[in-house]
């Protein structure tokens, strides 16, 4: 597992590299779901194929969130869809790097995402396809906790029970800010899970730091078939591995200047140091 | 010339809506990998139809949730599938605008939006329920197609074109029963415009219900001596602009007509057309920057000068300032 920590410690440096270097992007709720991406793509959670994108006997991921692009950059350069140079384009006239994902310009985007709300009734189609057609493939997706505020979000999650869309597995990057501060002091998503156990899913908490911990519960829940769909909440800290951005909603959407990316970088190295 | 209805076929009224159900069961009898997502209006859209014909696996009814009901059509396309959505006009496109927007069009797929019960024709239900500002929505959207069919042969023939067309396509519905004006086995192309009537002195634009008023009125001028040319511009975007350019070069002016906003839809599209390839004096026959009200079909037609006498009028003040 050390490798694994030691992917997500890179998939931070380029992070914060490329919002650097692009002057402007969303550290805070890229670095708080790292970890998850870790997981799903470099933990043998989902079956993918860098070289073949498009290759039917995939899962799907749909970032929900899509103003955490950095993070699904990070992980689908590293992981071979594209080159990882090409991170310093993001967000630049002419890069297939967009602020927002966009499935017409990059490889290993499923769907372009970057209006909230969207991903979970977008994962919930996708995974009542794949049952339509008796494909064994699962649809994964990683939503805000501040997202779950959109009123879809829970039209999809009524509709997903109601048809037993238990290939889907959606992650709740549970990090407790959003733009305008905490989400308990904007508009409380309260008991994420309880709310989704509610509607009939089988919700779990889980820490979304602890990638051994990731890596079983998205494992478990994609083998579970019994009919229901899943959510982990995952309890993240938005910002985390950069220590003056942890907790703080001021970095939800700033890029650091030259002076504080050598200052997270040191951070980074020191973590990675550690690790090793 | 495109295949009109005969005399008995002209006699016959129904509403494009009920192309909807039967020709998706239609394409999916063909092969065609089509679903239909609907939000709890699966009986008057019609698309129970589809259901019912042995495709009850293929119909998804999301609910009174109209924006989930379009990203689930977007996740569905996405796993290989045509996707059709229902509901009606307001609510189909209105509601779930940053849907259709953002993952839709910004992502390029093959979801149709089919709503039905668009415009005026939905009647007593009134203005919440009338939707007249649908094509200027989703013809400002990239991506996207605008078709607005006249009758039900001219609706299944949209639907198909719709299945047989890559990406985004609106095909716009209505509720009120009106008369066929094409041939039942018409076939339509994305890009084009009919002429259904020649004429030199006028030439008048239509799409959807306001074709068949077009017609009329072109009967009526004809008594008075005018000669109207009706064009049937049932694909809104792209716009047929040759057959609208050409036309109006002959006749020299354009009257539009349309059972929608006179802003944003094929009027707006018409002068946008006009003001480049030949600037002429045209009219527009629409609503007028208002709500509708509950009323039936017909008398709301004529409350909202949306009918044959409307157009009638239009042309001759078109033609006085030539």
């Amino acid at each position: 597992m050390a490798e694994l920590e030691r992917r997500a410690n890179e998939m931070r440096v380029d992070i914060v590299r490329m919002i650097a270097e692009a002057g402007s992007g969303h550290p805070g709720g890229s670095l708080s779901c790292t970890d998850i991406l870790c997981a799903l793509y470099f933990g043998g959670v989902m079956e993918h194929d860098p070289a073949n994108p498009t290759w039917e006997g995939r899962d799907r991921f749909i970032l929900a969130k899509g103003h955490a692009a950095p993070a699904l950059y990070a992980v689908l350069a590293q992981a071979g869809y594209f080159p990882r140079e090409e991170l310093l384009t993001l967000r630049k006239l002419g890069s297939r790097l967009q602020g927002h994902p966009d499935s017409n310009q990059l490889p290993g985007v499923e769907v372009s995402t970057g209006s909230l709300g969207q991903g979970l009734s977008i994962a919930a189609g996708a995974a009542a396809g794949l049952k339509l057609e008796g494909a064994p493939q699962a649809v994964f997706t990683l939503l805000g906790d501040g997202e779950c505020q959109e009123g879809q979000v829970w039209e999809a999650a009524m509709f997903a029970a109601h048809r037993g869309l238990d290939n889907l597995v959606a992650i709740v990057d549970r990090n407790g800010l959003q733009i305008d501060g905490r989400t308990s002091d904007v508009c409380d998503p309260g008991d994420v899970a309880a709310k989704f156990t509610a509607f009939g899913w089988d919700a779990r908490e889980v820490d979304g730091h602890d990638i051994p911990a990731l890596v079983e519960a998205l494992s478990a829940a994609k083998a579970d078939r019994t009919g229901t769909p899943h959510v982990l909440v995952a309890r993240t800290i938005k910002g985390k591995g950069v220590p003056f951005m942890e907790d703080q909603a001021g970095w939800h959407g700033k890029a650091p200047n030259a002076e504080q990316l050598e200052e997270a970088l040191a951070a980074l190295a020191a973590d990675a140091g550690k690790e090793a | 010339m495109v295949k009109l209805a005969d005399e008995a076929q002209a006699q016959v009224k129904k509403a494009t809506r009920a192309a909807f159900g039967v020709t998706l069961a239609e394409l999916a009898q063909e092969g065609v990998p089509v679903v239909a997502v609907d939000a709890d209006l699966t009986g008057s859209t019609t698309t129970k139809k589809f259901a019912d014909a042995g495709f009850a696996d293929r119909l998804f009814n999301c609910g009174i949730a109209e924006q989930n009901m379009i990203d689930v059509a977007a996740g569905l396309a996405i796993t290989g599938h045509v996707a059709f959505t229902g509901s009606f006009a307001v609510f189909g496109t209105g509601r779930a605008y940053d849907q259709i927007r953002n993952t839709v069009c910004y992502s390029n797929l093959d979801v149709k939006v089919a709503p039905t019960h668009a415009g005026i024709s939905v009647g007593p239900d009134g203005g919440s329920h009338q939707m007249l500002e649908d094509v200027s929505l989703m013809r400002g959207l990239p991506n996207m197609r605008v078709l607005v069919p006249a009758d039900y042969a001219a609706a299944r023939a949209a639907l198909r074109l719709a299945a047989a067309t890559p990406g985004p396509v609106y095909v716009r519905m209505g509720r009120a029963s009106v008369p066929c004006v094409y041939a039942d086995d018409v076939e339509l192309e994305v890009g084009r415009a009919y002429v259904l009537r020649e004429g030199t002195d006028a030439t008048i634009i239509a799409c959807g219900v306001e074709v068949e008023q077009a017609l009329k009125a072109a009967e009526q001028l004809a008594a008075e001596g005018i000669s109207a040319e009706v064009i049937d511009a049932f694909s809104v975007k792209p716009l047929d602009e040759a057959t609208i350019t050409a036309s109006v070069a002959k006749t020299g002016c354009a009257v539009v007509a349309e059972e929608h906003s006179v802003m944003g839809g094929l009027g707006s599209a018409v002068a946008e057309t006009l003001a480049r390839t030949h600037p002429a004096p045209v009219e527009f026959v629409g609503m007028r920057d208002a709500f509708g009200k509950s009323g039936e079909f017909e008398e709301l037609l004529s409350y909202f000068n949306l009918d044959a006498k409307a157009i009638v009028e239009a042309v001759k003040n078109a033609m006085a300032r030539k």
